[in-house]
């Protein structure tokens, strides 16, 4: 960062009532991207970046709780105890980055994160200290905008192909449809992007659909990059984009990947992963011979690696966090045949620390210019801070629950536990960009049905199973569906089928038997697609409208049972 | 008469390895019709395969084997050009025989 | 949302054809054999309701839990209750067959399968499971012994993931 920068900096600080830690300097823009070439195989990550091209504000959660083995351990700590954990200074630019603390106005403060120019500048640099070092994009880039919905991926596709990125694997990716992806793996990534899942496989005779892996050679060293798929993609989304394809976790079949590679002659084994952190902390202490595992799903913003112990000596765990906040840089020492030694750094994207790259900021411009007008579309004001991560409801999905409850004229609302989608600060405009940051997905129908009680509490244990599971393989990621208009207990140590309590509609509990009105979006059966229903986006945009401006709306946070004490909440 | 199976059969190292897939409703004789009559039920019931005049697997089923069933194994003595034969018989006493060649 | 109502849905309609069935085969309406004509088929094991059940019905007295079994490619979560693929290998010594049972299918024993001498004791087939449920491979040595190894399969309504 240059002087002039950071005095601007500082002026919007004192501007913002914000008083920066007195140590700060304007040394730390510097300090922060000062990241000494170590060792002689690095490998630049990114992943979960959610097609968000520019730079945006994205709120880390404060409940991210972790439950049995997990519980206290990275990835489910957040605030506090997130800090202490990972030693980093509170009041910091990291502590920002990594953490909800203070988040409004430490983000007046830092600005904006992300933004594809200002990370092409910081992997130019990068890759001026390491020679041969390679990009790799964890998956669920080609989804999570207008833009990236409204050109089928292609913005996201030519962004990273400038950006030099080298290996991919996926998730969203694949609610594009399994034609899609094929087109654009077979014709825009032909001899440029390896992409890579170990873990799809055709329904027929369960032929591997993808490469598993890829070998590079980088300084001498020569080194396997396996890939691997969100395993339960048809489950999560619709499984008729991919009706062909069978993901999974198949640790049996990594650890023959593993061995072939090792067996060809790979030093290095590095698992590209889409697992989520918790299912990579599973697989690393049961399959051997991976050194390290660059993970995604989860959003996790881990700043260091969790090391995991094996039959085959050990593994790292990392997670790079989401919307293009982070960019990972992993250094390995790889001698007589093996990794020596490693250095892992999780850096955060600040577009004020960052210049934009000059060409990549003119080809996302170039990329958007169609769209400008109707992205810019002025919806409301915000007066209070809208973001959506966290296990539980965050306000802006309440602001879609709110919007489907009084547009829909329904009594309740669900609105699915996405991880992604940005964050607004009080007093910002809400434009349609925003709106489709957070809808923008390729199965966007809304639906109104009527429910038994019994029905929906069906529902919501299934849905806490895939986040509570005490074994991490039954678990999907994701967080709990956003409940409006009704109340309930959580009981997260809860036994499968018994953790959801006291369902309450206005005070009355929940009759069992009693149908009730229901309204939802992103339904995943065939039916609902067939049967259409208005786009969520629609119905959020008409809301916002309507309202002009959105008071800092009332969180429906369900009661938590078995949660006390655990440093996976705060707030 | 049931459409053919595709049967894939594979050296891998010294074992072949077979793999099939047979065309059959395979009902449970549970499920109910859009007139809300049962749909009888119809699957298959015994598979055997056979090489070199040696049977080398057999199965019995019940209506829980998924429609279009799909069968993996491995036995060892084949050889790359030779044949594998499968048999199936549901429970209607419908049959179907079906081979093909081991390729390397 | 949808595909949870129509999977539950789905649930609740098997769920009630299974009573159905049930009430007719105890009203006499349905003979269960009458469906059951293959000779050599062992109607009893395919009738029976449980593990135990299923053990006695092919001659034996009880199961042995083992860990010498592996699930290969058989999935945590189901993407399609109607298609689970179910993947065992055996590496218990003289193994002959390897049973799949579905705890709360119905109908617990979903295939059996026999290995002569020169067949590995693995195979791969995919059954329907209606709801989360265990899933046992359940192995017969040459000396008749029998052993257990138990998988949870859930079967889930899906969506909210990402």
């Amino acid at each position: 960062m240059h002087r002039r920068e950071f005095l601007q900096l500082l002026a919007t600080a004192a501007a913002g009532g914000f008083l920066l830690d007195p140590r700060a300097s304007w040394a730390q823009g510097e300090r922060l991207y000062d990241v000494p070439r170590f060792g002689n195989v690095s490998l630049l990550h990114f992943t979960d970046c959610h097609a968000q091209l520019l730079p945006t504000y994205f709120r880390e959660p404060n409940v991210n709780l972790g439950v049995a083995a997990a519980l206290g351990r990275p990835p489910h700590l957040v605030g506090e105890a997130l800090l202490k954990h990972f030693k980093l200074r509170p009041g910091s630019a990291e502590a920002h980055a990594f953490s909800y603390l203070n988040f409004d106005q430490a983000a007046r403060t830092y600005g904006k994160v992300g933004g594809f120019a200002h990370m092409a500048t910081l992997i130019n640099r990068l890759r001026a200290s390491r020679p041969g070092a390679l990009l790799l994009d964890g998956g669920d880039t080609w989804q999570g905008s207008a833009t990236a919905l409204w050109t089928k991926g292609q913005d996201m596709v030519d962004v990273c192909k400038r950006l030099g990125v080298n290996i991919m694997t996926a998730h969203w990716e694949f609610t594009l449809g399994a034609s899609r992806v094929k087109e654009i793996v077979e014709r825009d990534f032909k001899g440029q992007i390896d992409f890579i899942a170990q873990n799809i496989k055709t329904t027929d005779f369960e032929d591997p659909v993808f490469p598993s892996h890829v070998m590079k050679e980088i300084n001498g060293v020569p080194v396997a990059i396996i890939g691997q798929a969100f395993p339960y993609m048809p489950i999560a989304n619709p499984r008729y984009f991919v009706p062909e394809w069978s993901f999974g976790i198949r640790d049996e079949n990594m650890q023959k990947v593993v061995d072939e590679v090792r067996a060809k002659g790979a030093h290095a084994v590095v698992l590209l992963s889409h697992n989520g952190m918790d299912v990579d902390l599973k697989m690393a202490s049961r399959v051997r011979g991976i050194d390290a595992i660059l993970g995604g799903h989860t959003h996790d913003g881990v700043p260091a690696p969790v090391i995991i112990r094996n039959a085959g000596g050990q593994t790292l765990v990392t997670n790079a966090g989401s919307n293009g906040k982070f960019l990972a840089v992993l250094d390995l020492d790889v001698r007589a045949k093996h990794v020596a030694d490693f250095r892992y750094r999780l850096l955060p994207i600040f577009s004020n620390l960052l210049p934009a790259d000059t060409e990549m900021d003119a080809l996302i411009k170039h990329l958007r210019a169609p769209f400008q007008a109707k992205l810019d579309e002025k919806l409301a004001v915000s007066h209070g801070l809208l973001y959506r991560r966290g296990n539980f409801n965050g306000t802006l999905d309440q602001v879609i629950l709110d919007a489907l409850m009084e547009v829909k004229g329904a009594e309740i609302a669900f609105s699915p536990g996405f991880r992604w989608g940005t964050t607004i600060l009080p007093g910002q405009t809400i434009t349609f960009e925003h709106v489709m940051d957070q809808t923008a997905i390729t199965y966007p129908y809304t639906t109104v049905n009527e429910m038994s009680g019994a029905m929906i509490k069906t529902i919501l244990e299934d849905i806490a199973d895939n986040l509570f599971n005490p074994d991490p393989y039954y678990q999907q990621g994701g967080d709990m569906v956003r409940v409006g208009g009704m109340t309930y207990t959580c009981d997260i140590q809860g036994k499968p089928g018994h953790r959801i309590s006291d369902m309450r509609l206005g005070g009355k509990p929940i009759n069992a038997d009693k149908r009730y009105k229901v309204a939802g979006w992103a339904p995943v059966s065939e039916e609902a697609r067939n049967a259409g229903g208005q786009p969520a986006w629609e119905v959020v945009a008409d809301y916002l409208r309507a309202k002009k401006t959105i008071k800092m709306p009332k969180l429906n946070l369900p009661k938590l049972s078995g949660a006390g004490g655990n440093p996976g909440m705060a707030g | 008469m049931a459409d053919p199976m595709r049967i894939r059969a594979t050296m891998q190292g010294d074992k072949v390895l077979v793999r099939v897939l047979m065309s059959h409703e395979m009902e449970t004789g549970q499920r109910k019709d859009s007139a809300g009559n049962i749909v009888p039920a119809h699957f298959i019931q015994s598979v055997t395969a056979v090489h070199s005049g040696k049977t080398v697997l057999t199965a019995e089923w019940g209506p829980a084997v998924s429609k279009n069933p799909f069968l993996q194994f491995q036995f060892a003595g084949g050889k790359s050009g030779e044949t594998v034969q499968i048999i199936w018989t549901d429970n209607k006493g419908d049959k179907r025989t079906d081979e093909a060649k081991i390729s390397s | 949302m949808e595909e949870m109502i129509a999977g539950r849905r789905r649930f609740l309609q098997s769920g009630s054809a299974t009573t159905v069935f049930g009430l007719f085969v105890a009203a006499g309406l349905i003979r269960p054999e009458a469906a059951f004509a293959q000779a050599g088929w062992n109607k009893d094991a395919f009738a029976s309701k449980s593990l135990n059940d299923v053990v006695k019905a092919l001659g034996g007295a009880g199961a042995t839990p083992t860990n010498d079994i592996s699930w290969g490619a058989t999935p945590e979560i189901a993407e399609n209750g109607a298609v689970v693929p179910i993947n065992v290998t055996s590496r218990i010594p003289n193994t002959q067959s390897i049973a799949v049972l579905v705890e709360k299918n119905p109908n617990a024993l979903a295939a059996k399968f026999d290995f002569p001498a020169g067949t590995d004791p693995t195979v791969s087939t995919r059954v329907k499971i209606g709801q989360s449920s265990n899933v046992h491979a359940l192995i017969k040595t040459a000396d008749g012994k029998y052993f257990v190894a138990t998988r949870e399969v859930k079967v889930t309504i899906g969506g909210c993931g990402g």
